[in-house]
């Protein structure tokens, strides 16, 4: 026993006699751990870093790619089968609950294991502009800002500074911008890319990839806000 | 399940009026208004010639904010047992009933089934009323996931569902209104092949066909709520008049942001249209009266 430790955490179904389930934690710690960073916020109008599931709602990823597009497709298609049988299109709300069921289903077996990311989902429908955050472990709470990821604590801090309700889409994705530069270490890190997508009025309540020339006015006022404070 | 050939073969053969096929030849109708919905309904339900009752109720509640007016035929349905442990009951099937069956062929989609069904005996009910019962149980749960009140859109299209999936068993052509805080009053017709069509205004059953070209005339964007209500009692009075399969009483649901509103309008207080005679004690009364007056030339 003592070559494996106690034992405790080689099942999802096992509780540690203190009530942990350390598998779990572990798949957390992928989502932590992985240098693939989503931020966003819901304004007046929503900003969020993501990957294209249902028109009108996203998911952005922090973990395991692989497991993420499971879950992606998992959302395409409870969105889909919702607006077969009730005949109008799912609610932000509803799908996240439906994500975040599925996400909790994979800790409930000893022949799964739980997903090793993260997602962010948010979306624009006629309840406003929703965002949610679904961890490895099935809970998902409703957020006006949240981030995932390797700089997730460094863009939180970031976000808190924000004046939410008053920030207009254009001058959002902006920010976000300013985040993810400012928590990327450039001499530790790896290059990065940095992908902005919304969903909010201008895009006809849509998901859409940021237009180009925002996307690098806000690169320019990210790196501009960045060189100013290593002067300071 | 065809009704129209169960009433004719008979009374061809000469059997009691009672035997054959229940229809609702209806008058059914729906109006929008200015904030809400007005629906109407006559109330005759009838044998062939035999009026089997002469106040039923066709205007049905879906949800708090979602009624629908039914027309077409009652016949026959299966009730089904289902057994959760069929090995337990192993004899209660075997002589019940051959093998599964499916009704409206949506159990095993909308129902964890966990031992097999078997048909426990027949009721006669309406089509109609069977897909509400359906679609009241359905948006009840829908309801609760959501945690809100279901849309007139959800509602109508559920009943829609229902109705096309099994178009080959029904004779059901219903029209669903209601009032939800996105898009207010809303009204939406789901006729015999079970397609969905939102409209102003929509008229259903064999009474419409007296009512289409003075809807079209008559009927104007935004009404009051006391024109619209005064509206649908008096097109379902005239189908009424003209329509030996419509009858009764007029029964209507309003439906807007305050809540709804049933109202109920007797036979004898209901306009005489063209050639209606007056409501008479007694069929005998009229043989009693003097005959008219021979022709003069």
């Amino acid at each position: 026993m003592s070559s494996i430790g106690t034992g405790y955490d080689l099942s999802v179904t096992t509780f540690s006699p203190d009530g942990r389930v350390f598998q779990v934690e572990y798949a957390t710690k992928a989502v932590d751990n992985s240098g693939f960073d989503s931020t966003a916020f819901p304004l007046p109008i929503l900003t969020v870093v993501g990957i294209k599931c249902k028109d009108g709602i996203v998911l952005a990823v922090a973990g395991l790619a692989a497991d993420g597009r499971q879950i992606v497709s998992r959302a395409k298609s409870e969105a889909a089968s919702y607006e077969k049988v009730y005949g109008e299109p799912i609610s932000v709300k509803e799908l996240a609950d439906r994500v975040a069921s599925y996400v909790h289903l994979c800790t409930l077996y000893w022949w799964l294991r739980p997903f090793g990311c993260g997602v962010i989902l948010g979306g624009y429908d006629r309840d406003g502009p929703q965002l949610y955050m679904i961890e490895p472990s099935g809970v998902s709470y409703k957020y006006f800002g949240a981030a995932l990821g390797k700089g997730r604590q460094a863009a939180k801090t970031e976000i808190e500074k924000l004046k939410l309700s008053e920030l207009t889409c254009r001058e959002g994705i902006v920010e976000v911008a300013k985040i993810i530069y400012g928590v990327h270490d450039e001499a530790k890190d790896k290059a990065f890319e940095l992908e902005l997508s919304w969903v909010c009025d201008e895009s006809n309540r849509q998901h859409q990839k940021v237009p180009n020339d925002l996307l690098e006015q806000a690169k320019a006022a990210a790196q501009a806000a960045l060189e100013e404070m290593d002067a300071d | 399940m065809a009704a129209a050939h169960a009433c004719s073969s008979a009374a061809a053969a000469g059997e009691a009026p009672t035997t054959g096929e229940h229809r609702m030849g209806t008058t059914i109708v729906g109006v929008c208004y200015d904030g809400g919905v007005v629906l109407g309904a006559d109330s005759r339900t009838s044998t062939g010639m035999y009026v089997a009752n002469r106040a039923s109720d066709k205007i049905t509640q879906l949800t708090d904010n979602v009624y629908v007016c039914r027309s077409g035929s009652v016949s026959a349905h299966a009730i089904f047992k289902i057994e959760a442990f069929s090995l337990l009951f192993s004899h209660a099937v075997n002589e019940h009933g051959k093998g599964r069956a499916q009704f409206l062929g949506i159990s095993s989609r909308f129902f964890f089934c966990p031992g097999r069904a078997y048909i426990d005996g027949w009721k006669k009910a309406a089509d109609t009323q069977v897909i509400s019962d359906y679609v009241r149980y359905f948006l009840h749960q829908h309801t609760i996931q959501l945690g809100q009140p279901a849309t007139v859109k959800v509602a109508s299209n559920l009943i829609r569902l229902l109705a096309y999936q099994n178009k080959n068993m029904l004779q059901a052509g219903m029209i669903v209104g209601g009032w939800d805080k996105y898009e207010g009053g809303q009204i939406f017709s789901v006729p015999l092949g079970g397609t969905i069509l939102r409209q102003p205004f929509a008229i259903g059953g064999s009474g419409s066909s007296y009512l289409y070209a003075l809807l079209d005339h008559e009927w104007k964007e935004g009404m009051s709520q006391e024109e619209a209500e005064k509206f649908v009692v008096k097109v379902v009075s005239l189908a009424m008049a003209r329509d030996g399969a419509s009858g009764g009483v007029v029964r209507t649901v309003t439906i807007n942001a305050d809540g709804v509103k049933r109202n109920f309008y007797p036979g004898d207080k209901l306009p005489l249209w063209h050639e209606e005679m007056e409501p008479q004690n007694s069929f005998l009364d009229i043989l009693a009266a003097r005959s008219p007056d021979p022709m003069v030339q």
